[in-house]
């Protein structure tokens, strides 16, 4: 077998890496994601409601944040009666078709972000114009906010049992899950109850209004329809059960075979049970445990079917993503050949192949190789290694009208007049050539043979097919036959012929006409995909050249707006974020449909794509694509194609996918240009301030304290001599050190605010840093009395005292400067778990400002002009060094007048060695 | 200048290398050293001078380097000053630590007295006001270690080297609390100390 040979002979024992990266990633996902718990049961009516919520009121009871988002008590007294005393959320009222109905409220529920939300009937489809179609999406959502959903489900409403359950029961249910959102939910309670209790309850009327529940016992509520769901239903528990055990295993890598099983691959083609063949490829893909892929080839016939089963084509492969699978469309004149290819790139060993429709077209005759053999035994043929399996039929035909899914919104590509006029120009055309190629015969007939003569229409034939296709050169070759035998064969002028063997000649034309029509149309068509690939490619080219020279985020901008409008209409615009994650409305050009930019935040925040064709919001007129670099999202692409079936196609997806992503990566290699800008500028001012600083620090300070030594040496000279020259000394050295105090201070402030300043942190007692700055301030103080009470018991606290002295020492310099002189400032302490406070207070004049927060400002002082000497650096050194230490320094009217400078530093509880604490022994 | 005023003799020498010749020929009786000097560090000049003279070593620094303040302390500097100086703190200090160098001879007193504390060193009580005051054995050591370098600026690692240990350098921690609990017992107001001084990152220096 191919897939076979690809495994490996010899399985590892121990744990893939990747495998275990990839579970911690989905454990630190999952530890922030709120837990999903789903209520199973076979049908309506066994109890789900009911279980769920007395599991609520324990919960409530166990004092959970319980509260109920919606649900359906289908009248049910009982149940009702259990409504009490939980929080229900108002629902939301929502107008459709003049009805007023009512709906969850998802962005409530998000505001009230409750620990628990109950949020019944897991299947329920949402009105249009909802955020989300699904109400699964809805809890996926709730979810991924942090809340714990519980929910209830039937077994019927499963994606990949509905067809099977329709199958027993005759009722098909249009609201489905997908499996996954059942195979991923964190618990699931299974509420089961035998069949007949289910009938004996329905009978006394506890599960409909008893009008109801006739009817629905007769056509439902069958007893062995009844016994088949309990069976499926169970079943589907078990299996869950099993995986459950299966991820315990792996988890704890017990005993683990790892497998590198090879996949399925679904071939999805024209036949009537398609849906069934991807429906079967899940289930066997989730039985095996493998991944899955699903192709749909599409060849030159296939590109001519009507549009409305392409598009039902494209609507079963966007149900097979949704069932989790990869999908593609591949174009090829050769299915088989493609299907082989693909499946031998991706590992694939098991194929399965729906049944044909058994349709056959008109021509087949005339090509019997190409039909003889169906695709699957032609991949065979090609592929021995291959499984193939195949799907049966289901025996109503019933399918469902999958194509309905794409209703919505979904514009018919072209005006259909257009086409119409368009197709039949072709054959007006198609019947002028024939005619100007019969008119062209004559001349020459007197000349050339007869049967040069049915070369120049076989020419006719080609040429035809070649500007036209095929129909119309079918058209040619009946019209062509025809003409040669009217107006050249003997009886001329008549469709009569002489000779029998002309019957011969008319066959083999019309034969090889038709051939050769069909395979120059078929080469047409490989020629304009060819083309249309070329295109993509020169795009792509055009589009990464434009976007490698941008510089700037506007040149990104308008070259990928310009590249992208020629590829898929006007419609398309960058949105972008600003600083704050916001994004902004684009410029829209004239003509242009709005976007909606809440769409747009809500892709970009959920970091999925939104709008048009996607599970968010679809009724948007745009497709909101990530812009998804390397590094982070960089913005959303808004797009609205010309023909919106375009976004449909998984090709035309990815194609779009690939411009993101290079426009991403442009605006990100944009982004770090500028980055590295401003790093240089940033440099080169870091370098400026630098010198700066050392010229400050040594060529100013060093003659400042020579005239500070000098002037009190002079002072000191002069003692007992001339009195006002000694003060004038003096004056000169107070001026000088009042200098060097604001040089310092301005030092200071640069080195703090360039984060240049490394703290030198230690235990230490606040005690001995107020000392030291009382010590440092005396000469200044003038003999001011200042009262330090500090608590005995105040903690050590880690912290750099030299800095931590400045700000103790600006606090008293500025009580004293601003008070007056003879009135008292106190420093005092008090200790909080965590916390120390330090207050330095004063019975001064009070705060000068009324927002004491800009006392704090640089060079900021009370009062703009004031005769006290400064500028306003102090306290905001203060705060600096306060913060630095992960404090908090405020400033406040004191009560009973003047102003309480406060701060906070942090004091973690240390035990403190214990050998510290040395018995106390009298000296001796 | 103002050295001279007081009737000193000065010699200023510009460079390491000057410095350490001038104090080698001269014999001076106190050596004042910027930490920066042009041709080298002046720590490197007081473990210089401190391999073959005890003569008073008084330091020089700029006001930020605490480290190197610390490492001039240890290398045997006996005081520091921080720039800009007061001129008449010059002078006291060095007025102080000339008339320690003289006394270091005189051990004999087994008595220490300051404030209003009386430490007698022989019968190892301490008595304030008076009163005996109890002492933890830490306590003392460290008051001791304190008085027998009164006036010098004596570090962290070299108290905590003395009073407990070489293997108790980096618990400056106990330091702290020791010493608040020494102030607390012995000074009048321990958060204006008048005897138990701290220098601050640097170490702590006893004044009589």
């Amino acid at each position: 077998m191919l897939g076979m040979s690809m495994t490996t002979t010899d399985a590892p024992k121990r744990p893939d890496p990747d495998a275990l990266l990839a579970q911690i990633n989905e454990d630190a996902i999952a530890a922030t994601r709120g837990k999903l718990r789903i209520y199973f049961g076979a049908s309506a009516g066994v109890g789900k409601t009911y279980a769920m919520l007395t599991a609520a009121r324990k919960a409530k009871l166990e004092a959970v944040d319980v509260v109920i988002g919606v649900v359906e008590t289908h009248g049910r007294s009982e149940t009702a009666a259990l409504l009490d005393d939980l929080e229900l959320l108002p629902l939301r009222r929502v107008q459709y078709r003049d009805r007023e109905l009512y709906e969850f409220d998802l962005d409530a529920a998000l505001a009230r972000k409750p620990q628990l939300l109950l949020v019944d009937e897991l299947a329920h489809s949402n009105l249009d114009g909802s955020r989300h179609p699904k109400r699964w999406q809805d809890i996926e959502e709730l979810r991924a906010a942090g809340i714990d959903v519980w929910t209830a489900l039937n077994v019927q409403h499963l994606e990949s049992l509905n067809d099977v359950v329709g199958g027993i029961t005759q009722i098909r249910v249009m609201e489905t899950v997908p499996d996954h959102v059942f195979d991923r939910a964190d618990e699931v309670v299974m509420v089961d109850i035998p069949a007949d209790e289910l009938l004996t309850r329905l009978k006394a009327g506890k599960v409909y209004f008893a009008e109801q529940a006739e009817r629905a016992a007769r056509s439902f509520f069958r007893k062995g329809n009844l016994m088949a769901l309990r069976e499926i239903a169970l079943r589907r528990t078990a299996d869950r059960v099993e995986d459950d055990v299966q991820t315990y295993r792996d988890a704890e890598s017990i005993n683990k075979v790892w497998k590198t099983e090879a996949g399925i691959l679904a071939c999805i083609g024209p036949t009537i049970n398609s849906e069934q063949v991807v429906r079967s490829s899940a289930r066997l893909a989730k039985e095996l445990s493998v991944s899955w892929h699903a192709v749909y080839v599409e060849t030159p016939d296939l590109q001519r079917l009507p549009a409305v089963e392409r598009e039902a084509i494209l609507s079963v492969l966007k149900l097979a993503e949704d069932l989790q699978a990869t999908s593609a469309v591949l174009a090829s004149a050769s299915p088989a050949e493609a299907v082989a290819a693909y499946a031998n790139e991706h590992n694939l060993s098991r194929l399965v192949f729906g049944t044909s429709t058994g349709k056959r077209h008109w021509w087949s005759a005339l090509m019997p190789w190409r039909i003889s053999l169906r695709l699957s035994e032609q991949v065979g043929e090609l592929a021995p290694d291959l499984d193939r399996i195949y799907v049966g039929r289901p025996q109503d035909h019933s399918t469902r009208p999958l194509a309905k899914l794409f209703a919505v919104n979904a514009q018919s590509d072209d005006a259909p007049g257009a086409t119409w006029a368009a197709r039949w120009m072709r054959y007006v055309w198609t019947v002028v050539a024939c005619a100007v190629t019969a008119a062209m015969c004559f001349p020459i007939f007197s000349v050339v043979e007869l049967s040069n003569v049915a070369m120049v229409f076989l020419l006719g034939v080609v040429l035809v097919a070649m500007r036209f296709g095929r129909a119309p050169a079918a058209l040619a070759a009946v019209l062509n036959v025809l003409a040669f035998d009217f107006f050249f064969v003997t009886p001329r002028f008549s469709f009569a012929i002489s000779d029998v063997q002309y019957l011969l000649t008319f066959a083999i034309m019309l034969v090889v006409g038709l051939i050769t029509g069909h395979l120059t149309s078929g080469l047409r068509f490989q020629a304009r995909i060819a083309a249309h690939r070329e295109t993509r490619v020169r795009t792509l080219f055009n589009l990464s050249r434009d976007l490698s020279s941008a510089l700037q985020i506007e040149q990104v901008i308008a070259a990928s707006t310009e590249v992208l409008a020629r590829m898929f209409g006007r419609d398309v615009a960058l949105v972008l974020p600003d600083a704050s994650e916001r994004l902004q409305m684009p410029a829209l050009q004239a003509g242009q449909a709005v976007i909606d930019i809440d769409v747009a935040q809500w892709a970009f925040d959920h970091g999925a794509e939104a709008g048009y064709g996607t599970d968010t919001l679809p009724l948007s007129h745009y497709r909101y694509v990530l812009l998804k670099a390397p590094v982070r999202l960089r913005g959303v692409l808004a797009i609205r194609p010309a023909h919106a079936r375009w976004l449909h196609i998984p090709e035309q997806r990815r194609y779009i996918e690939t411009f993101a992503s290079l426009i991403a990566i442009a605006l990100e290699r944009v982004h770090f240009v500028q980055v590295a800008q401003a790093m240089l500028v940033s440099v080169e001012s870091e370098r400026l301030r630098n010198s700066l600083l050392a010229a400050l620090s040594h060529d100013l300070r060093t003659p400042l304290t020579a005239l500070v030594g000098l002037a009190e040496s002079l002072a000191i000279a002069k003692r007992g001599g001339d009195e006002s020259e000694r003060q004038l000394a003096e004056d000169v050295r107070t001026s000088a050190q009042r200098m060097n105090t604001m040089v310092n201070n301005l030092l200071d402030m640069a080195r703090l605010q360039s984060g240049e300043i490394r703290l030198r942190k230690d235990w230490q007692s606040i005690e001995e840093v107020v000392g030291g700055a009382l010590r440092s301030l005396q000469p200044s103080l003038n003999g001011r009395c200042i009262t330090v009470r500090l608590p005995d018991e105040l903690p050590l606290v880690e912290m750099d005292a030299v800095l931590m002295e400045r700000v103790f020492a600006n606090l008293i310099e500025n009580a004293c400067k601003y008070t007056p002189a003879d009135t008292p400032i106190k420093v005092t302490a008090s200790a909080r778990p965590g916390w120390i406070t330090v207050y330095v207070s004063d019975r001064g004049p009070g705060l000068p400002v009324r927002d004491a927060a800009t006392l704090f400002e640089k060079f900021t002082r009370g009062a703009a002009e004031s005769a006290k000497p400064g500028v306003g650096l102090g306290l905001s050194i203060c705060r600096a060094i306060v913060e630095a230490h992960g404090g908090k320094i405020r400033a406040s009217q004191g009560i009973g007048g003047g102003a309480v400078f406060s701060f906070d530093l942090p004091a973690p509880l240390v035990a403190v060695a214990t050998d510290l604490v040395a018995p106390m022994v009298a000296p001796a | 200048m103002a050295l001279e005023g007081e009737g000193w003799q000065v010699c200023e020498a510009e460079t390491l290398r000057q410095g350490l010749i001038d104090c080698a020929t001269r014999k001076p009786t106190l050596v004042i050293a910027d930490l920066g000097l042009p041709d080298g560090d002046g720590v490197d000049l007081i473990r210089e001078i401190r391999t073959w003279s005890s003569v008073p070593v008084v330091v020089l620094s700029a006001r930020t380097d605490e480290q190197q303040k610390i490492a001039a302390l240890d290398a045997g500097a006996d005081d520091y000053l921080t720039k800009p100086f007061s001129v008449a703190e010059l002078l006291a200090r060095v007025r102080a630590h000339v008339r320690r160098s003289a006394q270091t001879d005189e051990h004999g007193s087994a008595q220490f007295a300051f404030g209003d504390v009386l430490v007698d060193l022989a019968a190892r009580t301490v008595v304030r006001a008076g009163e005996l005051t109890r002492l933890t054995p830490i306590e003392y050591r460290l008051l001791t270690t304190l008085i027998s370098n009164a006036g010098r600026v004596v570090t962290q690692r070299q108290l905590l080297t003395e009073v407990w240990g070489p293997g108790y350098v980096e618990r400056t921690h106990y330091l702290r609390i020791h010493m608040g609990h020494l102030r607390h017992k012995l000074e009048r107001d321990p958060a204006q100390p008048e005897h138990l001084l701290t220098e601050l990152g640097v170490g702590y220096r006893f004044k009589g």
